[in-house]
């Protein structure tokens, strides 16, 4: 708890920050509407225009809090106008990208624990596949599975996956095998069962690796997801309302989907390390 | 048909192959033939495929067409990497690396601003910021000075967070061993605390790589000048010139990798003391 001072003084000064910036980026505006009505601005009123503008360079805060409101609060949740709708859009790619990812990596994770061949030549490829720039290939994925004749959700997913099964693999491979060889040789010498040393040393004591690796999974499935909305042509989603405000200059709408993706993002990383406490309490590991 | 049979072929024999390399006592032929073995032959069955199924160029192009791509169109994929690696990723890289790095040093100088900092660096190293590429397209302009920017946010948090973690590794013993030695706050930061970070500092500069190629490349989907992978990539998937499209992201494939190796390199000649690292050292 002695750290809720120096965070709020943080998280305060941020905020004195970006008022301060707002007024430095959108005071060029501000004056070149003054000029041109042949009037000059004092001090208070410069500062409140530029806290106040519809296009700012930088949206103050509060302006970013009333847009969030409204499309939030304001509209029906299942109308396009509704941050709610957008931000379901984006989250249900997200969760859908998130529980493939995590089956797949969860698989591969199995297959390199137990198979040594596998070890040797799929580990170092889903390593190197991480040095490349995955988001790379997002317009490509759902140009060509939209020729295939899927679209939607799953082209979303699909990329969503791709980025969020790498941590469970690497978490997962690290987690399965951290019991020792002590532990191990305790379950030989109660003839176990391969079945059964899984079920019952592995699996369990990979749990606190699996919930990490999991909470950077959602937060790359996230990223996924915004991006692959994005060549579609801004149908529906974050990512297209990130897209169309850039297209059209609305940089309050621009801020408050970012805030929205923020939230989602904390939230399923906070539902994650929720059930990552609840569950290795019951175990006794935490 | 013949193609399909061959595809089989090919994959039982690099099956049946890497079984007998991984039964023999590894050593580090075997566990680089392993991989590019596996690798090989997925490309061949690639090729195979898409030549026995007859399946559409537009929708995947073999691995012959992009490699002859890759020698046709030599130099728009070099105008597009020397644009988004280097103008944009690298420079991009260099300073949020520096800034985050000398934050670090203040935040480890200064308590308060540690104990402040860190947790809104972790919260903030999770949250989907490569969605600011719009806001830092609209205020640094279509250029590569707005990658470079985003690329400068997208490192700086992860950067942050390793450096100061790793400026806490130095042991109490060690740093009492240095007062004992009557050495102030710089000789103990440069002779200990430093060399100490050393390996936290490199995986946060090896994160770092991977999301600068990505901040670069995805900011351009946002706006570019006409050159540019992002660009390139954005636009051919709209001519269903795929090929070229695989021609970029092998290059970025190879770039991204290069790039993680590079410093993978340099931390292997700095760390040579660590454990992780003393393991292969022949």
């Amino acid at each position: 708890m002695r750290s809720v001072v120096p965070v709020l003084t943080v998280v305060g000064a941020i905020f004195v920050i970006w008022y301060a910036a707002a007024v430095w980026l959108n005071a060029p505006w501000a004056r070149d509407v003054a000029a041109r009505a042949d009037r000059t601005l004092s001090v208070t009123e410069l500062v409140a225009d530029t806290w106040a503008q519809d296009k700012p360079k930088l949206p103050a805060p509060h302006q970013v809090a009333v847009e969030l409101w409204d499309t939030v609060v304001g509209q029906n949740v299942t109308s396009k106008r509704s941050l709610v709708y957008h931000a379901w859009v984006t989250l249900s790619a997200t969760l859908l990208g998130f529980a493939m990812g995590t089956a797949l990596g969860f698989v591969l994770a199995l297959g390199i624990v137990y198979n040594r061949v596998m070890d040797m030549s799929v580990m170092p490829w889903v390593i190197a596949s991480q040095t490349i720039p995955i988001l790379a290939i997002a317009p490509m994925i759902i140009v060509v599975l939209n020729a295939v004749g899927l679209s939607g959700l799953l082209p979303k997913a699909i990329i969503s996956m791709y980025l969020s099964f790498f941590p469970i693999v690497v978490g997962m491979v690290k987690g399965l095998r951290s019991p020792d060889v002590m532990m191990l040789d305790q379950m030989r010498t109660w003839n176990a069962t391969r079945v059964q040393e899984f079920l019952k040393l592995r699996l369990p004591s990979s749990m606190p690796y699996l919930f990490t690796s999991m909470k950077i999974a959602m937060a790359a499935s996230l990223v996924g997801a915004i991006v692959g909305e994005l060549p579609t042509g801004a149908v529906a989603g974050l990512g297209a309302r990130l897209l169309a405000g850039s297209y059209y200059g609305q940089t309050i709408q621009i801020w408050s989907a970012l805030i929205m993706a923020a939230v989602l993002a904390a939230t399923a990383v906070a539902l994650i390390g929720l059930a990552q406490r609840v569950v290795l309490k019951r175990m006794g590991m935490a | 048909m013949i193609w399909l049979l061959l595809g089989i072929a090919v994959w039982g024999g690099g099956w049946a192959l890497n079984i007998w390399l991984s039964g023999r006592p590894v050593s580090t032929a075997t566990s680089l033939a392993v991989p590019v073995v596996f690798g090989l032959t997925l490309v061949v069955i690639w090729e195979c495929l898409v030549r026995g199924l007859e399946i559409s160029p537009i929708l995947l192009p073999p691995p012959t067409a992009i490699g002859a791509r890759v020698a046709v169109s030599g130099d728009i994929l070099w105008e597009d990497f020397v644009q988004t690696v280097i103008k944009g990723a690298l420079s991009g890289y260099v300073i949020g690396c520096l800034a985050a790095f000398g934050v670090a040093l203040l935040a480890d100088r200064f308590v308060f601003l540690r104990r402040g900092l860190l947790p809104v660096g972790n919260f903030v190293a999770a949250l989907p910021i490569i969605g600011l590429a719009p806001i830092m397209v609209m205020w640094f302009g279509f250029d590569w000075q707005s990658k470079a920017a985003i690329v400068v946010v997208m490192v700086f948090f992860p950067m942050l967070v390793n450096t100061v973690q790793g400026l806490l590794a130095a042991e109490t013993m060690q740093r009492d061993l240095m007062r004992t030695y009557g050495a102030g706050y710089w000789t103990t930061l440069v002779k200990l605390r430093l060399p100490a970070a050393m390996p936290f500092i490199f995986n946060g500069l090896k994160i770092a790589t991977t999301l600068a190629l990505i901040g670069a490349i995805v900011a351009e989907f946002f706006g570019s000048p006409i050159r540019g992978m992002g660009f390139r990539i954005s636009t051919s998937v709209g001519q269903l010139a795929l090929d070229l499209v695989w021609a970029e992201i092998l290059v970025a494939a190879v770039a991204g990798s290069a790039f993680y190796g590079a410093v993978a390199l340099i931390e292997r000649a700095v760390t040579f003391w660590h454990p992780s690292q003393r393991g292969r050292a022949r």
